[in-house]
Parts: C-alpha cells; sequence; structure tokens
C-alpha cells in the first residue's frame, strides 16, 4: 500500500537507521554497567583470592612480624581503631554544630553560602594535602610523628562529611514542625535540639558512619602523621601503626609473608567500609 | 526567669553553632596559610618558573614541578577520557532502561566502587591488573599501533604495565561512581512532561537522551565531570602503586611518570630543607588546582539548579 519512502512505513531508510542507533545506543549504555561492574567484581575477587586464605585468627591476637616471622595485624587494628574514635569524637560534634548553623540560622546573610561552599572545597580536598597541613601545623612543632597528628587529619576529613550531611537532612525537616513548636512558645535552641535533630536523626548518623567509612580506608593523610609503628602500643603521644598504612609498606616490600599479612589487612578494611556504608545505607532507608 | 534562661540558651546555642560554622573558614584559611609558610623558601627560590623548570634534583637542590604536574593532568585526563562515556552510558541505563526493581542494587554495586578504598586499587592495580596488562595486552596495542603516524608515539615505549595509562585507567574506575552519581541525580531532575513529549513525536530513547535530556542538564553533567576530575587530579595511594614514580616527562602515555600526590607520598617523609619545601609547594599547587576545578563544577552545578527553581 505505501511505498517503501513513505514516512509511515518501517521500511523507511530514516526510520530505519534511527532504530539501529537507536540499538546501537543501548546496547552500548549495557555495557557501559557492565564495564564498571567487571572492575568492581574483579577487585572483590582479587582479595577473596589473595586475601581470603591469609585470614586467621592470629591476625588480631599478634602484633605486625619482623620478615620471616608468623604474626598478625594487632597493633595496626588497635592504632587504627583508636585514631578513627578520637577522629569521629572531635570531629563529629563540630561537623553538626556547624551543620546546624547551615541549615537553621542560614536562611540569611553571607556566612551560610560561603561557609557551603568552602565546606564542599574541604570536602574535595585532596587527602594528603591534609596530612601536609596537619605536618606543619602540629607534627613539625612538636618535633615527632604521633597517633593524636593521624587523629587530627583523620578529624578535617570527617568533619566536612557530617556538616554536609547534616546540613542536608536538617533542610529536609518541614517548616510546618518548627512553626508548630514556635506557636507553642517553645525556644529556638529547643526547636533545634528536640525537634529537628529527632526528625533527622537517623539521616545525621548516616552521614556519621560515612565518614567513619571514609576515613578507615585513608592512608595519605597518615602517612606524614601517624607514619607507622612495629609494635603493640596504645601511646597516642608515639607513632601509632595502623593498617592503611601497614598495608602500604607491607604490599610495596619484597617479603612473602609480609605482602601475605597486606592482602589480610586489605580484605579486613575492604570488609569493613563497605560493610558500614551497606549498614549506612540501610539505616537510611528506614 | 524561665524566659531569660531560654533567650540565653537561645543566644548560647546560635553563636557555638556560628563559631564552628566559622571553624570551616578558619581551616581552610590555615591550610593554605601553612602550605604558603611551609613552602617559603622554595617560593623564594623558585618563584614562577617553578611550575615549569623540567627538574628535580635532591642533590643539587633544583626542583621544578613540571613533571609532577604533566603526570597528574595527564593521568586525570586519561581517567576523564574513559570515564565520562562510561558514567553516561551508566547513568542512561539506571535511569532509563533498568527495570525498577533492579535500579537500586546496580546503583548501589557501582556507588561501592566509591568506597573501596584507594590503597586497595592500588595494590590491585600493581599486584593483579598490571602483569595481565602488561603481558597480554599492550605489546598488542603497541603493535596495533606502530605503523600510524601520530598513534605511534602515543602507544611507544617498552610494555612496562605501569605508566601514566594504567594510572589513568585506575583512577577512571574510581571516579566513575562519583560523575554517575551526579549524571543520575540531574538526569532525574528532567519533568517527566519533556520526556514524554519528545516519546509522543516518536522518538527513540537514545534520541530522548540525547537531544532532550542532555541539553537540558548539560550544566549539571559538566558539573559533575568537574567533581570527579577533582577527586582524580587529588588521588594519591592507587596512583602512586602504578604510574611508575619516575621524574620524566612522558615520551607517550605508557611511560612512566609521577604525580603531585605520589611524588609527595614517596619523597615528604625522607626529605628535608629545600627538597621539603618544594614539596610544600607541590602540596599547595595540588591543592589550588582542585580548589579552582571545585569552585568551576559549583558554578556550573549552581546554574542548573538555578534554573530550575529547585534548591541544590
Amino acid at each position: 500500500m505505501f511505498n517503501s519512502d513513505s514516512i509511515v512505513s518501517l521500511d523507511n531508510k530514516v526510520y530505519k537507521k534511527r532504530q539501529r542507533t537507536n540499538r546501537l545506543m543501548l546496547t552500548l549504555s549495557s555495557a557501559a554497567l557492565v564495564f564498571g561492574l567487571f572492575w568492581l567484581f574483579w577487585i572483590i575477587l582479587t582479595l577473596v583470592i589473595k586475601g581470603g586464605g591469609a585470614l586467621s585468627f592470629t591476625l588480631l591476637t599478634e602484633a605486625t612480624p619482623p620478615p620471616g616471622q608468623d604474626g598478625g595485624l594487632m597493633n595496626a587494628i588497635v592504632g587504627s581503631v583508636m585514631m578513627a574514635a578520637v577522629a569521629t569524637l572531635i570531629g563529629t560534634p563540630i561537623g553538626i554544630l556547624a551543620g546546624t548553623f547551615l541549615a537553621e540560622y542560614g536562611r540569611r546573610g553571607w556566612l551560610a553560602p560561603a561557609t557551603r561552599f568552602l565546606n564542599d572545597v574541604l570536602l574535595s580536598a585532596p587527602s594528603i594535602v591534609i596530612g601536609l597541613f596537619i605536618y606543619a601545623i602540629y607534627v613539625a612543632q612538636v618535633g615527632h610523628y604521633s597517633g593524636w597528628a593521624g587523629s587530627f587529619a583523620l578529624a578535617i576529613l570527617v568533619i566536612p562529611v557530617v556538616v554536609r550531611s547534616t546540613d542536608n537532612m536538617l533542610s529536609l525537616v518541614p517548616n510546618s514542625l518548627r512553626e508548630a513548636a514556635a506557636a507553642l512558645g517553645c525556644p529556638q535552641w529547643r526547636i533545634i535540639t528536640m525537634i529537628c535533630y529527632r526528625a533527622s536523626i537517623s539521616g545525621i548518623i548516616t552521614g556519621v558512619l560515612l565518614a567513619v567509612a571514609r576515613i578507615s580506608g585513608e592512608t595519605a593523610p597518615l602517612l606524614f602523621t601517624a607514619l607507622n609503628n612495629q609494635f603493640m602500643s596504645w601511646n597516642m603521644s608515639a607513632p601509632l601503626a595502623n593498617l592503611p598504612v601497614v598495608i602500604f609498606q607491607y604490599a610495596a616490600s619484597p617479603f612473602e609473608d609480609w605482602n601475605r599479612l597486606a592482602w589480610a589487612g586489605a580484605v579486613l578494611i575492604t570488609l569493613l567500609v563497605l560493610g558500614i556504608n551497606i549498614a549506612a545505607r540501610s539505616l537510611f532507608r528506614k | 526567669m524561665k524566659k531569660n534562661q531560654n533567650a540565653l540558651m537561645d543566644v548560647i546555642f546560635k553563636n557555638m553553632t556560628r563559631t564552628f560554622a566559622f571553624l570551616v573558614f578558619i581551616l581552610l584559611a590555615a591550610i593554605m596559610i601553612s602550605l604558603i609558610y611551609g613552602s617559603r623558601e622554595s617560593i623564594a627560590e623558585f618563584g614562577f618558573a617553578f611550575l615549569w623548570t623540567n627538574d628535580w634534583n635532591p642533590v643539587t637542590h633544583n626542583y621544578g614541578a613540571l613533571v609532577p604536574i604533566v603526570g597528574t593532568v595527564l593521568s586525570s585526563f586519561i581517567a576523564l577520557l574513559i570515564a565520562v562515556p562510561v558514567s553516561f552510558g551508566i547513568a542512561m541505563f539506571l535511569t532509563e532502561l533498568s527495570p525498577v526493581w533492579l535500579r537500586r542494587p546496580l546503583g548501589t554495586a557501582i556507588e561501592m566502587l566509591a568506597a573501596i578504598p584507594s590503597i586497595i586499587y592500588g595494590m590491585w592495580g600493581l599486584f593483579v591488573f598490571v602483569p595481565i596488562f602488561q603481558q597480554y595486552i599492550q605489546p598488542y596495542v603497541i603493535q596495533a599501533f606502530s605503523g600510524i603516524p601520530v598513534l605511534s608515539q602515543v602507544f611507544s615505549g617498552p610494555p612496562f604495565g605501569i605508566g601514566v595509562f594504567t594510572a589513568g585507567l585506575i583512577l577512571s574506575i574510581m571516579v566513575i561512581p562519583f560523575i554517575t552519581a551526579v549524571m543520575r541525580d540531574v538526569f532525574e531532575l528532567v519533568p517527566p512532561l519533556l520526556k514524554e513529549s519528545a516519546y509522543g513525536l516518536g522518538g527513540t530513547t537514545w534520541e530522548v537522551i540525547w537531544k532532550v535530556v542532555l541539553p537540558y542538564t548539560k550544566h549539571g553533567v559538566i558539573g559533575g565531570i568537574m567533581l570527579g576530575l577533582g577527586r582524580a587530579l587529588g588521588e594519591t595511594m592507587a596512583v602512586t602503586f602504578v604510574i611508575g614514580n619516575a621524574f620524566n616527562l612522558p615520551t607517550s602515555i605508557f611511560s612512566p611518570s609521577n604525580s603531585i600526590a605520589s611524588a609527595l607520598a614517596n619523597e615528604f617523609n625522607e626529605a628535608g630543607g629545600m627538597q621539603k619545601a618544594a614539596l610544600l609547594q607541590l602540596g599547595l599547587i595540588l591543592f589550588l588546582i582542585t580548589t579552582v576545578v571545585l569552585a568551576f563544577s559549583k558554578v556550573l552545578l549552581l546554574r542548573l539548579s538555578k534554573n530550575e527553581g529547585t534548591s541544590r
């Protein structure tokens, strides 16, 4: 009925070309997804194969060994946990209060938008530069590397993450809640602490968890601050062992048993970070 | 009495939050000042010529940042070249093609790429990826391009496995989740009415994305790319493992070279005097570059949201 050049014919050349382009692009789009997932699976598979066999209970009970001897990662795990805990304890209150200012008091004026912008700069500042900063103002002044320095560097990484999530979460609290409380004669500080925080608590905790996940795997800022310590140590004023730097040094070493420990540490750290991430997500969804 | 107490608490609480918000300001200023102060010897000695001097000699105390700057920019550029089309494809898949029940798990899986610590990327890159790449892929690529005039130079050199290209590839995997996340978010801002009109006129899925969604979100997309660029420029550990840490200008994309962050990671602890100052100046340059890139990205993203009347 129609000839093949008619625009309503399925044999129309232009129509066919458009269909072909469409199919090609959709295939490429799926291929892009496969490309992304491919690396994820390859990396996780590597960790399972190389690190799975190296996992054992002695990792948790013995300190890092000299080459050629058996040992574990106890000192590194303890050091990492201590530094992450101190960094979170310092960074969280600062971050939450600063985020509160942005969301609750910063509707007018220049300070809030400017701070929001600078916070994003801090958020994406290379972590190694944060390490340099703490080295310059703290390590170089006291003259030695220390666990405190490492904690301070990590705290600076925690702050912008928490500021941003607190700001975003408080902005989601409906204004009618605030107005209702204000109409009952509630002072503003109580509105914020008793109502806004309660309404957004899961989001704020998610932000803190994501910050913890981020600092657990950070290596670069610890290189110039906490350095490393071969022995078991609880002393925050001295160089402190930590998982990422131990992994970095042991992976690059020529000793096979050290390499094995590095892979074991890599598995531990990845499990921890992915676990916290997934926990944070499911908490937020609730 | 009670009323006065509350008024007092209001003032205290407000000023406390303001103080901590101001702390972010102070932190950033302190980072800038401490880096400038720490590198004052090197700034005084080399001045702006530091930026384009190709020399890094701890013996004669001559330092120039050309190699690490070129290495950083080149590896990040390669990373974007790979990551931008891939992220676009993934974002397109997640917003337009994927069945609804698959969106969340697939999106989470891609986001997990951002959660893997960078040192893991480095180890995996050096010990798993590099040997395979060196043995099975690189020689054939070099051979395949050997006859073609310009490309033979780009893809030349002995197959070391490590080098600028490997660093760029691993960086691309690391920034894909960041660019994808932004693209996904801005694609979802497109009013359904626009897309449905285009479909109603008989557009194919690809035409709707390429001619309606992308033009509508272009500022946001570029902002997302800049965000990824900022990540790639400052990435340390993954690059340190695979870039080769050689103070040579790359002659092809397979040559070992150096980046600002990996030069810092490798040399800072052993450096003293002028070398330390020069390294701090490198850190300052890196900080300035990433700040400018981020500012650019924020401006573009703000422009998109201003047009739409939606916040952030």
